[in-house]
């Protein structure tokens, strides 16, 4: 039980605390989660990679985190306590803002925020590398998709799949 | 936002919340690989026009700024703009599911298979694969902000923190809020 009440209260936490989308929350979530819930560094990288295949908002993972830590009722404290008290803020920002509208700080507190965010990212983009760029295969395949992604139209997803086949030929490859 | 209520467009009366959640649903699952902030505006004000595209974007200017997945909170907004709390609710849990249920199918499949050699290989290529993805949205939602001054100050200051100090984030946003608001407060050019 208490088990469950601190996957909430690390979830909530950071669900108040994603500031300009879920990525800005990585490096936290994989620090807290490696010295509080015994996750580690790969085994994190590896959920949230499988994670951006599922369709939907790009945070899903988080329940397969919450399942691996305490089952099928992990998974559901988990979406919860991490979609609940943003949404909660959002919802009643939203009407807030009916009733009182434009304001000049609101743009400017926008303004301020993203690149913090983005700064988050950053750190992000570094966290999920330092456990995934392991070898120059890993690098060329990451720079690969990089390439591919902001340079043509592919479905991201289909980028994803090819270099996990590719994982799996060198696999047989190497056998 | 009351003087758009008459817009050039006639919108389109309530949907009913079966109908909502149908339609977010539909988002859920269709929107492989991103880009669901885009799915959502082809709904909301193209297709079924329940959103004018200034009320579109006032929303997404919030679900931006408020903490959260944008397009969960944009779900959340166009929801209770529709149908109230319940259509808040109704929208948000159409757009979770369908990725939830893949998600999870993935998650018991690892929880069983993880220790397996060669799943760690297609692990390793999906691995590297996301983080060039993830390279690839940050340069994107960056945009501009690389080249200004202000912007990429502030973003190297906060990676700093986080990446090289260490700093929990409540920490990093604390100490980087006050000083990137005040460098943005109103009357500053870009």
């Amino acid at each position: 039980m208490s088990l469950l009440i601190h996957l909430a209260w690390t979830f909530a936490l950071l669900s108040v605390l994603a500031v300009g989308g879920g990525t800005a929350v990585l490096p936290e979530m994989q620090t807290i989660l490696a010295h509080q819930f015994g996750i580690d560094h790969t085994q994190f990288v590896h959920i949230y990679s499988v994670g951006q295949l599922a369709p939907g908002p790009n945070m899903l993972m988080v329940l397969v985190i919450g399942y691996q830590i305490a089952g099928l009722i992990g998974a559901g404290v988990v979406l919860l306590s991490f979609f609940l008290p943003s949404s909660l803020m959002c919802f009643y920002m939203g009407r807030l803002w009916n009733r009182f509208g434009e304001n000049p700080w609101r743009r400017s507190i926008q303004n301020a925020l993203e690149p913090i965010s983005i700064g988050l990212m950053s750190s992000g983009v570094y966290a999920v590398a330092k456990a995934s760029v392991v070898s120059g295969i890993t690098l060329a395949l990451a720079l690969v998709t990089l390439y591919l992604i902001l340079r043509t139209k592919i479905n991201p997803v289909l980028v994803i799949l090819g270099s996990g086949g590719f994982g799996a030929l060198l696999m047989a490859y190497l056998k | 936002m009351s003087s758009q209520i008459q817009d050039d467009v006639q919108l389109a009366k309530s949907p009913s919340l079966g109908d909502l959640f149908i339609q977010f649903l539909i988002i859920g699952a269709v929107s492989f690989g991103g880009g669901i902030i885009a799915y959502e505006r082809i709904l909301l004000v193209e297709k079924r026009k329940w959103l004018s595209e200034d009320e579109f974007m006032a929303y997404l200017a919030i679900s931006q700024t408020m903490p959260g997945l944008n397009s969960v909170n944009l779900a959340v907004l166009a929801g209770d703009h529709l149908r109230g709390a319940l259509g808040a609710i109704t929208a948000t849990l159409g757009l979770i599911f369908p990725g939830s249920l893949l998600v999870l199918g993935f998650g018991m499949i690892y929880a069983s298979a993880s220790d397996h050699p060669s799943i760690n290989f297609i692990l390793a290529g999906i691995a590297a694969a996301a983080t060039g993805l993830l390279v690839a949205i940050t340069y994107k939602i960056g945009d501009t902000h690389w080249r200004h001054v202000k912007s990429l100050a502030i973003i190297v200051c906060t990676f700093i923190l986080m990446s090289i100090f260490k700093l929990a984030l409540p920490y990093v946003i604390l100490i980087m809020a006050p000083i990137s608001i005040y460098l943005y407060r109103p009357g500053q050019t870009q």
